[in-house]
């Protein structure tokens, strides 16, 4: 099989120095494996070490043992062993994320925001401005907001924007942290819509979502993160 | 393909840091550096005061002389240089067009008592450029890029405030293409507006040009918005290092985690 993410045995503690030294085990034993087109929804109560799962495929927490392959660029890579450089090439062309909460740079306007990951790969800045404004259309931002901000938006508009910034570029691995968390009934299958349209362009999605009834609709598989979760 | 024989460009590293150290006698500054920084990357240096991360941005940029170790740097033609060997044109060279200089207080990058236009002009004029026309040009657009009225040109930097004389001093380093940029905390004297908006110009400037770039900065704030990569120093050493947002989200050193939770929230 070809998996675009192949999770074997994956470990994640964290030691609070802090607090003396406490070592707080997150999850272990993490094996599971995403191919092209699929969506897994893990699933677990909080807690559970669900994001912490998607941090670690995204490289953004280390991982203490087991490894984490990522089909890139043709071949394997495996994300718990990569040096920097190799991780963010992985973001770059192979992984993209769409987290509960927008960072964006103070005064950059939200077209950019949206087109910022197309224009960093390549893309010409008015292509790329052109398909951000699509999406803003379709996730319901009205035209009138584009050039503002989006640190002065409303947190389901802060989130669309940056559900827009996630799903602009062509990456064929897409990881979603509660992407529909404080979206209304609209906008909520708009986002199952866009799902959709990534499996059947043969993305491979990790998805958080709480909500049963999304889950249902974009789930083709559900990772139980329970048995992953240490025992405190 | 004619260049079958090199390695890409970007899988060659521009500047290579060997066990670099360096003594005031007995007061040890800095010790056992090694990294290598590849072309396009920028990197942060973060760490309380003290830390040695001013002294180690001075060896890296050649103008301290290491007590250990060594920096090496790959010049235009390819060949990996060890900076201590350089001849003096050569380390003028570097100077003047392939490396930057961004000072935390801009008045020690900008010569104060001339005009914006010149202090840009100066650094084009020393790589030979003498068409005044073509200077004033080009100095011109570069005050543009840098967000600064075209028509301050003729004005001294004395006359500018802190954020227009940092955004000048950016102007200046940048204008003969350099492709090695080292900041010494670049935001350091400026009220918070003032900084979101040169972190938001460097950002575009650095990534736009493609340029390497080495940050010494205490504010992790700075580390996060501009570098790929950042190093953690604490008395003289490299405690911690790796993916910006991997060791400011999961710092594993206890300085380092002392560090991030000591960010007060917005």
């Amino acid at each position: 099989m070809t998996a675009m993410i192949d999770i074997t045995n994956a470990k994640k503690t964290f030691t609070m120095h802090l607090q003396g030294g406490v070592e707080l085990p997150v999850v272990h034993g993490v094996s599971f494996h995403v191919e092209p087109g699929e969506c897994v929804v893990l699933s677990g109560p909080s807690g559970a070490g669900k994001s912490s799962i998607l941090k670690m495929i995204f490289g953004n927490y280390r991982c203490d043992g087991g490894r984490i392959g990522i089909r890139h660029q043709g071949a394997v890579i495996d994300l718990a062993a990569a040096e920097p450089r190799q991780v963010l090439s992985v973001r770059r062309s192979t992984i993209g994320y769409v987290s509960q909460f927008l960072r964006a740079v103070p005064r950059v306007a939200t077209i950019d925001v949206v087109a910022e990951p197309l224009i960093a790969n390549g893309t010409a800045r008015a292509d790329a401005r052109e398909k951000a404004g699509a999406l803003l259309r379709r996730l319901n931002i009205p035209e009138r907001l584009w050039a503002l901000p989006p640190s002065t938006f409303s947190g389901g508009e802060q989130q669309r924007v940056n559900i827009a910034r996630g799903f602009i570029s062509d990456l064929p691995i897409l990881l979603l942290d509660e992407p529909t968390a404080s979206l209304d009934a609209a906008n909520r299958a708009v986002v199952v819509e866009l799902v959709g349209q990534k499996k059947r362009e043969g993305v491979a999605m990790v998805a958080i979502v709480h909500d049963d009834e999304i889950r249902h609709l974009i789930a083709d598989r559900i990772v139980d993160v329970t048995s992953f979760a240490a025992a405190a | 393909m004619v260049e079958s024989k090199t390695v890409a460009p970007d899988d060659q590293p521009l500047l290579v840091a060997d066990n670099l150290g360096k003594n005031y006698g007995r007061l040890v500054a800095c010790r056992d550096v090694s990294f290598s920084l590849y072309p396009g990357e920028v990197l942060a240096i973060v760490g309380e005061s003290g830390s040695g991360k001013s002294t180690l941005l001075q060896l890296l940029s050649a103008q301290l002389a290491a007590s250990a170790g060594r920096v090496s740097y790959r010049m235009r033609d390819g060949v990996l240089r060890d900076l201590a060997e350089l001849g003096e044109a050569e380390r003028r060279f570097l100077f003047r067009t392939d490396w930057g200089y961004v000072h935390q207080d801009p008045a020690q990058g900008l010569r104060m008592a001339v005009s914006a236009g010149a202090n840009v002009g100066e650094r084009l004029m020393a790589v030979g450029w003498n068409h005044y026309g073509r200077i004033r040009d080009t100095a011109s657009s570069w005050l543009e890029r840098v967000e600064i009225d075209t028509g301050r040109i003729d004005d001294a930097p004395r006359t500018y405030s802190g954020g227009m004389r940092q955004r000048l001093q950016i102007a200046r380093n940048l204008v003969t293409e350099p492709r090695l940029v080292f900041m010494d905390e670049p935001t350091g004297g400026l009220d918070v507006s003032v900084q979101a908006r040169l972190l938001d110009l460097m950002r575009n400037l650095v990534s736009e040009l493609g340029l390497a770039a080495i940050v010494v900065t205490h504010d992790l704030a700075v580390a996060r918005l501009l570098s790929h990569r950042v190093m953690v120093m604490k008395g003289g050493r490299v405690i911690e290092t790796g993916l910006t947002d991997q060791v400011l989200d999961d710092p594993r050193e206890p300085y380092t985690q002392l560090l991030v939770s000591s960010i007060l929230p917005a």
